[in-house]
Parts: structure tokens; C-alpha cells; sequence
């Protein structure tokens, strides 16, 4: 569960943080006098460590043994 | 047979046609005969008595045979007394528990009245010739 | 600033390191490790960002703006996605015993050797110049904080001290033991420690830019805008913004996994594999913590040297000098400085044990006199080949960094080397997730993916410093405009990175996977590869890598052992490992899986490669055919299958063993009933018996009998027949119920009815003994279902026991009947002589006489109780009693009505 859970937050990340999702962003516009595109990686970067964290610090009782 | 007429029999059993037919043939045989229905009646006649010879069966209400002769054999005054188990218990183990508990005499029922007597009458001898 | 200070800081920061490692081992040596722990794992893992990271983000990021996150970001895409890949790799290295990336290659493709070495001499072309990169860092640094100019002279160049000291502290804590397998301890935690001073350093000089010399982020953007030189940071600049982008992402994804170092702390020093759970989210998570201030660094230097020719890669020096802020100054280069010794640590015991295990032993075991050597000290030979690897490894990156770099570009050395190590990647993870991947397959791709890598990266290096001419770069190889180096095949359009990851990943992969195809895999390599792909059925399992066949004396592999593990260990290991595969190794042949064992544990001290050639020097093996092979697999997959219907199958053996059990002791005790039922019968049969034999025998001796007395023993004769016939008919009633043979008759029967005809068949006998019957029955007793005969054989029977035990003349019998909540009730009363308590329940049993038990319940009651009980039991009803000796009896029964 666990790692099917991760690996498709992974691939969401993977289409958010690539062209061309990523050129959606990719405008001469600040936030807080920041680039957009900046604030945009980072803060989906920032999401996504928190939602694997609460994913792989769940204790979740077939974690890691069960695999395959 | 005169001279067994001053010899006590008790005979102990709770089933009254066996009683019956056993009072019968002491009787002819000259002994005194006292009856017991059960073990604790026995125990008063052998108390006030002292019998010489008793023929005790072992299955009874309250007290059992094996009880009745312990006693007999236990006490001063009777340990002398004669004990013939007659007993429908016909198994080795019952009839060595019964020369166990000091039986003189194991006979199973259903018992041959003429040997039945033959030996009673040899015990009486015996006890006689003390 | 005086440069002997700043020496003297560096070699202060080195005994640092050396107590924090030291107190590290003393506490593992104690059982108390520190390693043993999810967040030093997880620091120990951020030695990824190294000096490149410290100096160079903020130079790539003045020059290439946005990209400069790409190398971030995919590692922490591998992080998000440890469970299948980085979980399965550790799994597989620790199950097999693998101590590198090289291990790693070679075990699964069949043990190969060849493979062992190409991935080492990779390993070493990628890690050399990055080592050396380090070595620049520390040197330039050094340079711009004491301004002073770099000296050519290696003995006066305060570098070389450096390395020699930290020549000195990996050997120290990277060859404590021979055995690789056995953790570095004080080595991780001495990284983690680094791992944490220098996110410390950079936040540091990040919030000192950011809040002390401007006004937090907007301020530093806000006046970077009127800066030319900056747009090109805010936005990626079009379309080959956009794929440089992806492509040094992948790159990085892939060079994470399989960069020497990190394979070190990620996948050797993992002590435990839940720690994942802390690394996937922790690491990633340092990661966006130091890249969060780089870019107002980079933008702060713009416009504090605006104009000015100062190197972007040294900002976070020369900014804080340039406020003549020395202690940050200090604190900076404290934070390069642990990131680039981090680095070159981990990077050099990584690298020392694939030198030692996959090209020195080898070598060594091939000369014939090393045979003397290895037997006298063979842990001696080990740590010295280590140690010496060691020291090689480095002093040719300090050779590389002073003679070499000086006059090389450095920009690239890091993606070059992200480049040739991401080769690895379709060997590896085809060798965990494909079967089919063979060893032909994989060396072909690892040799064309670097052929390529050193066209498209090495040679414009060449050119570039003039080692070769420029032609090749203009007109292509041999003069074929097909084959520039920038632009192979005409490609064009791309960076030269991502133009190189694109080529030499395309031949690598199409080289591997057709490779693989058209090749076919060895008895072992087969072995390998299901060992690799199925690893977590495996690893469960017992020893199953049984390929192996082949004759070693028990003696020969116990030496080889023993040489490199000492006799009580070897001892101690070849016992426990017998014991947990019921082996016997009294035996003049060992068995093939402690052989097999054997190698394992070998290939932890050398490798995979050196392991197999030690033990086929003693061993005579027998090749197995591939079908063997896969018959073996496929026979411990069934084992495994069968073990697990085995464990089922025993819980219900066990299960069924004390249903049995408790069976027998049913059957004992019903077999015991059985007897007693018998003795009580036979004592039951002969007691009549015994009257009318001794009676008969009395008539017939005594003819002068009187007639009075004739007639009662006659009579009392043909009572006892009675009796006989009696008992004998209740023991076959008995019988028929136990047996179950007795089948009751369901027809509607009214209950009134029954008594009173009941009561009617014993009145005579109840007036001639004088006793009187009173009836209490219920008027409009409902009907039930019954056998009408068996309940009238119940009610007579209570009556007639009644009539038994009641006194004559004087004695009454009250009968009730009534019903109450679903149930009838029948009560039979009588004043007798009553029952004792203990013979209450006895009454109801079909025997009384049990072993030992000379009482005899009352007398009379004979078997018909039993039989009532029964009767009343096929009617789902209930007979009981209830009585008080000297006052009488009250039997009562009860019947449902439904």
C-alpha cells in the first residue's frame, strides 16, 4: 500500500515538475518579488516531501517486509 | 455336629433370598446363626457377639464387606474370627483384595451350597480344635 | 588572512572529525551504535552535495539560472520512489553480500570478472577528476580567503597536507575491518556530522546575504531586475531550457543511484532497511534546505560585483570578505571545506574497495607466490591492498587537480562524471526488474555507453586544451560530418550534457537490451539473475543458491575460511550454519551449500570475483547444465510453497492430534464405562442367580422339607427367574438405546391419558400393599409429540419404584402433571425411605459398580432409571430428582411440548 501510494505521488511530481506542465509556470511574473517559476518548484517540491513523509512515516503493519 | 452347636455364624448380606437360603443351611448344620442386612448392622452382632465364622458379602449400601472384615480382623477380640467372602465379584484382582483385607475364604457366587458347607463345617472343626 | 591560521582551522577541523569518529566506533564497539539510527542514515546520505554543491550551485545558477535545481530534484525523485528501487538493491547487496557498485554489475551477471573491472575502471575515471574537484575547492578557497596565489610547489601547497591527512583518516576509519560488508561506523557518523556543518554554513551566509545585507528575497529580486545580467535567471529561457531541464534531471536520478559514494552510504553503511522510511523525505527535504538562499546569492554577487571580474563559483567566499565579515568568511569555508572532505572520504573508501577486490586481488592471487603470502596473513594482504588503494585513489586526484585541472576546464568535471556513472544504469536496473538481461548484454552496453561518453565529453575536453586538434570538433571523426562530437549523427539543438546523456543512453540501453537477446545466459548467470529479480522470495528463504556443484574437502574451505575470518569465528559461523541447514560437516566433502556460504561471506572480505577464484582453487566443480539449473530454482520456489502448506498442515495435524487425543480419552472413558457396565450387569445377573441355585440345591438335598417352607423357596425361586428375565431384557432395552437403534414413534399424545392408564396397570398392587394414589393433573394439558409406549414404560417405571419404597398401609403416592412455559411437567411423590444426596445423580447411571467402588446404590432401582433417562433425553426432555432420606422422593420429569 504503502509503496503504491509513493511511487504514484512520484509520477504526479514527475508530470508537475517537466515540460510542459512546468512551462505553464515559466512566466516573467513574481510572487512576494519572486519568479513565479521558482516559487512553483519549490513549493511542489515542499508538498511533495511532506506527503511522502506522512506516507513513509505511517506505520503501516505489511510495510517494508512485503514487497513483491 | 453336636459339637458345633455353641459356634456363631454371622451372615452378612443385603440380598434376603441369599440370606434366606444361607440362614437355611447354617441352621441345618447346627450353628447359631445371627443375620445382618448391611455392614453397620454387622458391626453391632460382632461387636455383641464375637461370631467364629462370618460369611460376608462385599457389595452392600453404606458399609462394605471389605470394611466389615478389616474390622473383624483389626479387633482384640475378633481377630481370631473366621471371614468367608461370598461375593459376585469373581475377578483374581477382587478375590486377592479380598485375602488382602484377610480373608480366610474367597467363594464366588453363584456358590455350591454342599461346598459351601463342606468348608464352613472344616473351618468349624479347626476352629474347634483350638 | 594569515594562511598558517586558516591551516591550523582546517587541521582543527580534521581532529574534529577524527574525535567524532572515534567516539563513534568506541560506542559501536560497545553495542551502543549511533549509526543504528534513521537520521544519521538519512545525513549520512546528504555527502551527495558536495563542495559543488556548496560553491558551484550558486556559479551554475548564475550561468545556467533554473537548471541548477535539476540535480536536486531527481535525486529526490529516486528518494519518493525508494521502495522499488533503492529497497531492492539494498536487499539484494545485503542477501548476497555485495560491497559496490562493481560487486553489484559483476554478481548478477553471472559473477563475471571482466564486468567487475570495467565498472571499476568507470568508477575510477568518474571519481578521479571529481575528487580532484573537491581538491580545487579546498585550494581555491584556501587561496581567496588568505589571498594568496596558488604555489606549484606540492610542498609548500598547504593541500597536500590536507591530503595527507585525509589519506590517514579513511584508512584509519574505512579499513578497520577487511571485512567491507562490516559498517564504517565512525566513518558515517563522522559524514553525518559534515552533512550537518555545512547546511548550517550555507543557511548561514544564505540569511546573512539575504537579511543583513538586503531586505529579505523581494529586495535582492526587486533590484536584480534592473540587472541585464539576471533576466536570463527568472525564467528558463525557451525550449532547450525545457529539455536541458528533463535531461539533467534524468541524469541525476541516475547518477544518484549508482555514484560510488552514494552507493557507499545509501546501500552498503544502510544499517537497517526501515531507515528508507526516514531517508525518502529527510534527504530531500536537506536538499531544498541548502538550495533555498542560492539564488539570491547568486544574484546578491551580481549586484554587489556588478561589473567586476569575480568568479560566481566563490560568491558565498567573497561576498562575506568583501564586508570584511571574517568569521562568516570562516564559517563558509568550514562548510566547503567539510562537504568536499565528505566527499572525498566516502567517495575513496567506495572506490579503494572495487580497486582492491576487482583489479589488485585478482592480479595478486594470479602470482604464483602470493599463495605463501595470503596463507600467512591473508587479513594482512586485504587491509593492505585496501590502504594502499586508499592512498593511491587520492594522491591521483591530487596529481589530477595540480597538474591536470590547472590547465582543463573544471565546469563540467561533475556532469562528466554524472554522465559516465549514469552508464550503469540500464545493467543495474535491468538487472534487478528484467531476468532475461545476460552478462554479453550488459557489457556491451556498459563498453558502448562509455565509448560514447568519452566521444561526446572527453574528447572536446581534449580539444578544448589543445591535446588534439580542433578538426575532429568541425568536421567531424575521420573527417565524417555524421560524427562530431557536439553533434552526433547530426543532432543538434541540445547542450552538450544532455546531447551526451541522450547518445550514450540510447547505445547503452539498445546495446544491453539486444545484447541480452541475442545472447544466451550461463547456469549461473540464470542462477544470478532469479536470485536478483526475485529477491524478496528469496532472501526469506534458507540457503537456495545451490547451483554450485562440485567436490571441496570440508578441510579445504574450513583453511580457506579461517585465513581470512580466524579459527573461532570460522568455527563458530560453520557451526551455527550447519545447525540452521541440518548439515553435517564431520564429512570429508562439504556440502554444496556451505560452500556455497562460504563464497558469500568471502566475497564480503574481497569480492564477488576474487571470492569465486578462492574458492574454485580448492573446489572441483562440475558444470551444471542451465536446465539443472532452473529445475534446482524451481524446486526451492516449490520447497518454499510446500514449507509454507508444511507449517499449515502441521497446525492442523496438531489440531487434529488433540482432537484425537481428546477422542481417546473419550474412548478410554467411554471404555471404561463399558467395562464397569459389565461388571455391574454380571453382578447384577448373579445375584438372583445365586438365590435360585442355592435354593434349587437346597430343595433338591433336603426331601423332608417342610411344605410351608418348600412353597417359599419355590416362590421365591420363580421371583428371582423374574428378576432375571427383568434384567436381562433392560440390558438389551439399554443396549438398543446406545446403539441407537431405538427409533421413537412421533404421534400426538395426550398426557392425562397416559398416567391414568399408567396408575390403572399398578393400582391392584398398590391396594394390596395398601398404599393410596392421589392424582393432581392439570385439566386441558396440551398434546405433544411422542412414543406413546416408551413414556407409559417411563411413568410405570416411576411408579413401580415408588410403589417399592413405600411403606404399606399407611404410605402415599401423589402423582401432579402441569405445564409451564413451553413444558410439561410429571412429578411422582412418595413418603418413603428417600435417597441420600450422594446416590442422587448415581441412580440415573447404568452402572454403579465402578473400579474400586463396593457401595451399592439402592436397592431394586435396577437399570430402570438408566433406561428412563434415555427415553426422556430421545424426547429432548429431562428426568431428575429431588429427595430427602427419612421424607420421601420426588422424581420428576419434564417433556417439551414443541
Amino acid at each position: 500500500m504503502k509503496q503504491q501510494r509513493a511511487i504514484a505521488i512520484t509520477i504526479f511530481l514527475v508530470c508537475l515538475l517537466n515540460f510542459p506542465l512546468l512551462s505553464l509556470f515559466n512566466k516573467t511574473v513574481f510572487i512576494f518579488g519572486m519568479p513565479l517559476v521558482y516559487v512553483y518548484v519549490f513549493s511542489v517540491w515542499a508538498v511533495g516531501i511532506i506527503v511522502i513523509a506522512i506516507i513513509a512515516e505511517s506505520k503501516n503493519v505489511e510495510e517494508t517486509q512485503e514487497h513483491e | 455336629m453336636n459339637i458345633q452347636k455353641n459356634i456363631k455364624v454371622l451372615i452378612v448380606d443385603d440380598e434376603p433370598n441369599i440370606l434366606l437360603s444361607l440362614e437355611f443351611l447354617m441352621k441345618k448344620e447346627g450353628f447359631i446363626v445371627f443375620i445382618a442386612r448391611d455392614g453397620e448392622e454387622a458391626f453391632d452382632i460382632i461387636k455383641r457377639e464375637h461370631p467364629k465364622i462370618v460369611l460376608l458379602d462385599i457389595m452392600m449400601p453404606k458399609v462394605d464387606g471389605y470394611e466389615v472384615c478389616r474390622f473383624i480382623k483389626g479387633g482384640n477380640e475378633t481377630k481370631e474370627t473366621k471371614v468367608v467372602f461370598l461375593s459376585a465379584k469373581s475377578k483374581e484382582a477382587d478375590i486377592e483384595k479380598g485375602y488382602s483385607v484377610g480373608a480366610d475364604l474367597y467363594i464366588p457366587k453363584p456358590f455350591s451350597t454342599r461346598d459351601l458347607v463342606k468348608k464352613v463345617n472344616m473351618m468349624a472343626s479347626g476352629v474347634v480344635s483350638q | 588572512m594569515n594562511s598558517y591560521i586558516l591551516g591550523l582551522i582546517s587541521i582543527y577541523y580534521l581532529a574534529f572529525l577524527f574525535i567524532v569518529a572515534y567516539q563513534a566506533e568506541k560506542k559501536s564497539k560497545n553495542a551502543k551504535s549511533i549509526v543504528s539510527n534513521p537520521n544519521i542514515y538519512a545525513l549520512s546520505l546528504a555527502v551527495y552535495c558536495t563542495a559543488w554543491t556548496f560553491y558551484g550551485s550558486v556559479g551554475r545558477a548564475s550561468t545556467d539560472g533554473l537548471d541548477f535545481l535539476a540535480v536536486y530534484i531527481g535525486p529526490t525523485l529516486v528518494m519518493f520512489l525508494a521502495f522499488p528501487i533503492l529497497l531492492k538493491i539494498i536487499r539484494i547487496c545485503k542477501t548476497q553480500r555485495l560491497t559496490s557498485i562493481a560487486d553489484f554489475i559483476s554478481s548478477r551477471y553471472g559473477k563475471n570478472r571482466s564486468l567487475g573491472v570495467l565498472v571499476t575502471i568507470i568508477c575510477l575515471l568518474s571519481g578521479i577528476p571529481y575528487i580532484a574537484l573537491q581538491l580545487k575547492a579546498i585550494s581555491n578557497s584556501f587561496g581567496i580567503l588568505t589571498r594568496s596565489l596558488l604555489n606549484s610547489n606540492i610542498l609548500v601547497d598547504h593541500t597536500f597536507y590536507i591530503v595527507i591527512l585525509l589519506i590517514l583518516f579513511t584508512i584509519l576509519f574505512g579499513t578497520r575491518n577487511v571485512e567491507a560488508t562490516e559498517r564504517h561506523e565512525g566513518m558515517v557518523t563522522a559524514i553525518a556530522v559534515e552533512s550537518i556543518i555545512k547546511l548550517i554554513a550555507f543557511l548561514a551566509i544564505g540569511m546573512y546575504v539575504t537579511y543583513w545585507l538586503f531586505d529579505g528575497f523581494e529586495d535582492i529580486y526587486n533590484k536584480a531586475k534592473l540587472l541585464q545580467a539576471a533576466k536570463k535567471n527568472f525564467v528558463v529561457e525557451n525550449e532547450s531550457g525545457m529539455s536541458m531541464w528533463f535531461w539533467h534531471t534524468l541524469l541525476a536520478t541516475m547518477a544518484f543511484l549508482f555514484l560510488p559514494r552514494q552507493f557507499q552510504v545509501t546501500v552498503v553503511e544502510n544499517v537497517d532497511e526501515k531507515y528508507i522510511n526516514r531517508a525518502m523525505w529527510m534527504f530531500p527535504l536537506y536538499m531544498l534546505l541548502i538550495n533555498i538562499f542560492v539564488m539570491p546569492i547568486t544574484l546578491a554577487g551580481g549586484i554587489i560585483f556588478n561589473g567586476q571580474a569575480v568568479n560566481s563559483d566563490m560568491y558565498v567566499l567573497s561576498i562575506p570578505l568583501h564586508f570584511s565579515d571574517e568569521s562568516l568568511a570562516i564559517l563558509t569555508y568550514i562548510g566547503g571545506f567539510s562537504a568536499a572532505t565528505g566527499m572525498i572520504i566516502v567517495e575513496t573508501i567506495a572506490i579503494s574497495v572495487m580497486v582492491s577486490n576487482n583489479l589488485l586481488m585478482p592480479i595478486f592471487l594470479g602470482i604464483p607466490a602470493s599463495k605463501d603470502l595470503i596463507n600467512l596473513n591473508p587479513s594482512r594482504v586485504i587491509q593492505f591492498m585496501r590502504r594502499f588503494s586508499i592512498a593511491l585513489i587520492i594522491f591521483l586526484g591530487y596529481f589530477y587537480f595540480k597538474f591536470i585541472t590547472e590547465k582543463y576546464s573544471l565546469v563540467s568535471i561533475g556532469m562528466t562524471a554524472f554522465v559516465v556513472v549514469a552508464q550503469f544504469a540500464p545493467s543495474v536496473l535491468g538487472g534487478i526488474f528484467w531476468k532475461r538481461g545476460t552478462q554479453k548484454g550488459a557489457m556491451a552496453g556498459l563498453v558502448g555507453g562509455t565509448v560514447i561518453w568519452f566521444f561526446t565529453l572527453i574528447i572536446p575536453s581534449l580539444v578544448s586544451s589543445g591535446v588534439i586538434s580542433d578538426k575532429i570538433m568541425t568536421e567531424g571523426l575521420f573527417g565524417v560530418s555524421l560524427l562530431k562530437p557536439y553533434e552526433l549523427f547530426g543532432m543538434t539543438g541540445m547542450d552538450n550534457i544532455s546531447h551526451a546523456t541522450f547518445w550514450t543512453l540510447f547505445f547503452n540501453i539498445v546495446l544491453y537490451f539486444f545484447g541480452s537477446l541475442c545472447s544466451k545466459q550461463t547456469s549461473i548467470e540464470h542462477n544470478q539473475a532469479v536470485l536478483f529479480v526475485d529477491v524478496f522470495q528469496y532472501s526469506k528463504g534458507i540457503e537456495n543458491s545451490v547451483v554450485w556443484r562440485g567436490k571441496a574437502l570440508v578441510s579445504d574451505i574450513m583453511n580457506l575460511l579461517e585465513s581470512f575470518l580466524g579459527t573461532s569465528r570460522t568455527e563458530r559461523i560453520a557451526r551455527v550454519f550447519a545447525t540452521r541447514n541440518n548439515i553435517n560437516l564431520n564429512t570429508r566433502y562439504a556440502d554444496a551449500r556451505f560452500v556455497n556460504y562460504s563464497e558469500k561471506l568471502l566475497s564480503g572480505i574481497v569480492g564477488t570475483a576474487s571470492a569465486r577464484m578462492m574458492v574454485s582453487s580448492v573446489a572441483k566443480e562440475e558444470e551444471i547444465s542451465l536446465n539443472e539449473v532452473v529445475e534446482i530454482l524451481k524446486k526451492s520456489q516449490e520447497l518454499m510453497a510446500v514449507n509454507k502448506e508444511l507449517k499449515q498442515k502441521s497446525q492442523e495435524l496438531k489440531l487434529l492430534t488433540e482432537q484425537l487425543q481428546a477422542a481417546n480419552e473419550q474412548l478410554k472413558f467411554t471404555d471404561k464405562l463399558k467395562d464397569d457396565f459389565l461388571a455391574t450387569v454380571t453382578h447384577e445377573i448373579r445375584t438372583p442367580l445365586t438365590s435360585i441355585k442355592a435354593l434349587s440345591e437346597i430343595l433338591y438335598d433336603n426331601e423332608d422339607i417342610e411344605h410351608s417352607e418348600r412353597q417359599h423357596f419355590l416362590n421365591t425361586i420363580i421371583k428371582e427367574s423374574d428378576r432375571l428375565s427383568r434384567l436381562i431384557n433392560q440390558v438389551l432395552d439399554l443396549e438398543k438405546f446406545e446403539s441407537g437403534k431405538v427409533k421413537v414413534a412421533k404421534e400426538t399424545l395426550n398426557l392425562e391419558e397416559i398416567i391414568i392408564d399408567s396408575i390403572e396397570s399398578i393400582e391392584q398392587l398398590a391396594k394390596d400393599k395398601g398404599i393410596s394414589i392421589i392424582t393432581k393433573i392439570d385439566k386441558k394439558l396440551p398434546k405433544f409429540e411422542g412414543d406413546r409406549d416408551r413414556i407409559m414404560q417411563v411413568m410405570l417405571n416411576l411408579l413401580s419404584n415408588a410403589l417399592k419404597f413405600t411403606e404399606g398401609n399407611k404410605g402415599t403416592i401423589t402423582i401432579t402433571a402441569y405445564k409451564q412455559d413451553d413444558n410439561l411437567y410429571v412429578n411422582v411423590i412418595d413418603d418413603g425411605a428417600g435417597i441420600a444426596k450422594q446416590y442422587q445423580e448415581l441412580i440415573f447411571d447404568k452402572f454403579y459398580q465402578a473400579h474400586d467402588q463396593t457401595i451399592k446404590k439402592p436397592k431394586g432401582s435396577g437399570l430402570g432409571l438408566a433406561i428412563s433417562k434415555r427415553i426422556l433425553e430421545l424426547h429432548n426432555g429431562e428426568i431428575w430428582v429431588e429427595s430427602e432420606v427419612g421424607k420421601g422422593s420426588k422424581f420428576s420429569f419434564s417433556i417439551p411440548i414443541e
